[in-house]
């Protein structure tokens, strides 16, 4: 029999293993990674020992892309892949990013039709992360319920902008187009059909004994630690940091809404679990719709197109200009050298620093608890390997 | 049945080979139909249609077809596995599930072998599965099909137990083990199935076995063996094609066994519940058959509604809950039984 | 603070580590120091209690051109909420950086990708592997000179 040699029974961080333990390769093709997202676990039976995340099997080169563009505008479609279930919030930072280095303010109209967008946009995204978590967890309904609700917001976006997944919607300087005729009353037909849903799913997910016992208490992060790996968004929220960029660093015209940011409060385990993660974006898209029912009804007529830029080209300098996802912080740092190009993109992506804790949650878990971190971290792998 | 046959055939070769068959009669029809059932009752509750298109009407011939395909895919064999092992787990996974029809009463016209310990040999030869599940896990060496392997003969085993326990209670009532004695004990209006007798001891029994036959068979919420966002798809990851098939097939077959012996200890069998109303050979078919369908939808009701539990809770669950739960049922009913 | 009075601070602390300093003409206000002296300052600012930047928005490498290459920390604090850049270059062919993983956890996995992409080495990170491009990939692909390998493994990369 051929000799075992060393780097078969070291992990791929150098640590060797011990006898009774196994390393076991979950991904990239794995069905609740969530893309091609490959884990290494180190496992004592059902026991994770240790947890090494690899990435970068969806690189697409997000950064060199953007360098080698002839303009600004061109980049939005490339951001929009990044996050593709959260399209119009990568849109939204972006341009903002943008629109800061030129120095522009964009109409009033503009600003409320891409608050509703977004909103709504964080809801679709929400209940995908809701629906694909249950889906971890083995309630396999649910998931196809929040998908007939995420259709009909999908319906919305093709209605305005002709497109269901990945947008290219907000420009720098504004919108492709303005809101189509009808669009306030069909999406106020929404805000009212899906409120009474949210309690149906909770009814049947969230408070379902079998999916409290397999997400309280499991995969605890708590505040301290969620400061210091830079988690931010509802992963941030769910271990009770109150904070949220909509309403703490204020960007658009969120300061205009009356909302708050929900928290987790450790309901039914303790505060910074996987149910709190999780029930942090159902209380969430409850926000949302508040936000977007109050923008609805406020929207003023305008022109949607008088302040795009004909020519984009900022003056040299560069800007870090940070927006809440749906998944979390979202950074664009940007360096202009005052030609039409940019010369730096890089994108701080919620979901990159968001999966970055996972070894430190789920050390000592089971696999299955190793399943349930890696889904109520709710992460994207377009936008994690960009 | 036997009678009518040994006077046509006299060779006893044959009867027992038409005895064995005749379960499948039953069993390759329902495999089909269940699972296109399955589907569509997914469907429909999760707001879809299911399979519209396959053979007309409401996409009938879905699984024949999917069957069709599975016959005409290549057999794949990992290069690492052990190729005895991996071709032989699917069959005896099958047979165990087959063989326990041999005791289950169709009506009170016909029953493969009506031994009497016919409990006891279900319960015998069900556990079987174990290690086919075993053999398949190990032999397709690949460390998710392992996991899963182990998964499933910790949970078999432990939830027979309970299970027995609340056949248990039952068997003390009738003081039988032989299913076609227990079912005559059942004759009569509904109120004589054993489900209502010493009411509630034995219908929490009849609770603990569906529970505990719901593990059984891996499903919902107890298919973690198979739980496909944990372990792929735990001992069949690596089984395609008909072999595949046979995994599928298998556990309708045991769906609808531990549904029958489900129908037959508790609900009375063949019996007709309305006394002598629609009752004889004939229709006890139909109402055994209609009673293990029965139960056979709420667990498809069940798989399509609850999420499943973790490793250590099912542990939990068997030895803590339902074990203790089932021996209070034992002795409850005994205390009754010597009042 | 606002921006001028942090910046004070750092200078008083450290005086010969601040270059540059600029709160004005510019869109985002920034402060440039020496290298060797980032992962001090990092503490520094962290532990301070009237600074208390204890989360690190973000991390970028940057290739300056003409031969230099740049750190950039975007840093907040969510107990006083407000914001800090700081900044670092270092020449291409001696690019090497102290790393403040230690300090802040975000920054493990941003130093990473500034390694893998833009070559700078970060002295003292506890796991120094590439993590975006394939472990045995050569060469930096966001330095502005980079030239796509013909091969990679025997494949043909441009096509």
């Amino acid at each position: 029999m051929a000799e075992i040699s060393e780097e078969i029974i070291k992990t791929s961080t150098g640590t060797t293993l011990r006898h009774e333990e196994m390393v076991i390769n979950m991904g990239p093709q794995h069905p609740s990674t969530h893309g091609v997202l490959r884990l290494e676990v180190v496992v004592d039976g059902e026991i994770v020992i240790d947890v090494i995340p690899h990435i970068g099997y969806l690189h697409r080169c997000f950064e060199k892309h953007a360098e080698s563009m002839t303009n600004y505008q061109q980049v939005v479609p490339y951001v929009d892949r990044m996050d593709y279930c959260a399209a119009m919030n990568m849109d939204f930072g972006y341009v903002l990013a943008v629109e800061k280095l030129l120095g522009i303010q964009v109409p009033e109209r503009v600003e409320y039709i891409r608050v509703i967008m977004a909103e709504l946009q964080r809801i679709a995204s929400h209940l995908i992360a809701a629906g694909t978590y249950g889906l971890d967890i083995g309630a396999f309904t649910p998931f196809l319920y929040m998908f007939r609700e995420r259709e009909r917001i999908l319906d919305l976006f093709e209605m305005t902008c002709g497109a269901r997944l990945l947008y290219n919607y907000m420009w720098v300087g504004g919108v492709s187009h303005d809101l189509p005729p009808g669009f306030i009353d069909k999406a106020k037909d929404f805000c009212q059909y899906f409120r009474p849903k949210i309690k149906e799913y909770n009814d049947l997910l969230s408070y379902n004994e079998i999916f409290i016992k397999r997400t309280a208490n499991v995969g605890i992060l708590p505040k301290d630690v969620a400061i210091s790996y830079g988690i931010s968004g509802p992963v941030l929220r769910g271990s009770g940091v109150n904070f949220d960029l909509r309403r703490d660093d204020p960007y658009s015209i969120y300061h205009k809404f009356d909302w708050q940011p929900e928290i987790g409060k450790g309901e039914v385990g303790t505060v910074g679990d996987c149910w709190d993660r999780y029930m942090v974006r159902m209380r969430e898209m409850e926000q949302s719709i508040n936000i977007v029912e109050q923008a609805l009804n406020q929207i003023p007529e305008g022109n949607i197109a008088s302040a795009i830029p004909k020519r984009i080209r900022p003056n040299p300098g560069d800007v870090y200009v940070r927006t809440e996802s749906a998944r979390g912080e979202l950074g664009f740092y940007v360096i202009s050298d005052g030609s039409g190009k940019p010369y730096r993109i890089k994108a701080r992506s919620p979901s990159f620093v968001n999966l970055s804790v996972i070894p430190e949650i789920s050390r000592g878990g089971m696999i299955a608890d190793l399943v349930a971190i890696a889904g109520s971290l709710d992460i994207v792998l377009g936008e994690v390997d960009r | 049945m036997e009678q009518i046959l040994r006077n046509i055939l006299d060779n006893d070769f044959f009867v027992y080979g038409i005895m064995g068959i005749v379960p499948l009669v039953w069993i390759v029809p329902y495999a089909l139909f269940a699972i296109w059932l399955e589907r569509k009752i997914s469907a429909h509750m999760q707001d879809r249609l299911g399979p519209m298109r396959t053979g007309g009407w409401h996409g009938w011939s879905q699984t024949i077809a999917d069957m069709l395909k599975l016959l005409q895919k290549e057999d794949i064999i990992p290069a690492a596995a052990d190729k005895t092992l991996f071709n032989i787990a699917p069959y005896i996974i099958f047979v165990s599930a087959y063989a326990a029809y041999a005791v289950i009463p169709f009506s009170s016209g016909f029953i493969g072998a009506d031994i009497n310990v016919g409990i006891f040999y279900i319960i015998a030869v069900t556990s079987l599965a174990v290690v086919g599940i075993l053999m398949g896990g190990w032999a397709s060496n690949n460390k998710w099909s392992l996991l899963g392997a182990m998964r499933a003969t910790a949970q078999i085993v432990s939830y027979e137990i309970p299970s027995v326990l609340a056949v248990l209670a039952v068997v003390m009532i009738a003081g039988t083990l032989s299913l076609q004695e227990i079912n005559n004990l059942q004759t009569g209006w509904f109120w004589n199935w054993f489900v209502f007798q010493k009411f509630p001891f034995v219908f929490v029994a009849f609770i603990i076995y569906f529970v505990a036959s719901l593990a059984e068979v891996n499903r919902v919420p107890f298919d973690i063996p198979e739980a496909e966002s944990e372990l792929v798809a735990g001992y069949v990851t690596e089984y395609s094609g008909m072999k595949f098939a046979m995994f599928m097939f298998a556990e309708f077959v045991n769906m609808f066994a531990v549904s029958a012996v489900a129908a037959t200890l508790f609900f009375g069998g063949w019996n007709s519940p309305f006394g002598e109303f629609l009752s004889g050979p004939i229709w006890g078919v139909f109402w055994f058959l209609s009673k293990g369908m029965m139960l056979v939808s709420v667990q498809m009701w069940l798989r399509w509604t609850l999420p499943r539990l973790r490793v250590d809770q099912l542990m939990y669950v068997s030895w803590k809950v339902l074990t203790p739960w089932a021996f209070a049922c034992v002795i409850a009913v005994g205390f009754w039984m010597m009042l | 603070m606002t921006s001028q009075e942090i910046h004070e601070k750092i200078k008083l602390q450290f005086p010969a580590a601040v270059l540059e300093s600029k709160t004005e003409g510019v869109v985002d206000p920034f402060i440039k120091i020496a290298p060797e002296y980032v992962a001090d300052v990092a503490s520094f600012i962290r532990d301070n209690e009237e600074l208390g930047f204890d989360f690190l928005m973000c991390l970028s490498g940057i290739d300056y051109g003409k031969g230099t290459l740049g750190v950039i920390y975007n840093i907040f604090s969510m107990k006083h909420r407000h914001k800090l850049n700081l900044k670092v270059e270092v020449p291409k062919d001696k690019a090497e950086v102290p790393s403040v993983s230690l300090i802040w956890n975000t920054a493990n996995w941003h130093e990473r990708e500034a390694y893998d992409l833009m070559g700078i080495i970060f002295i003292g990170h506890p796991d120094p592997r590439r993590i975006l491009m394939p472990y045995d990939w050569e060469g930096h692909p966001l330095r502005k000179d980079y030239k796509t390998p013909e091969f990679y493994q025997g494949m043909k990369v441009p096509y």
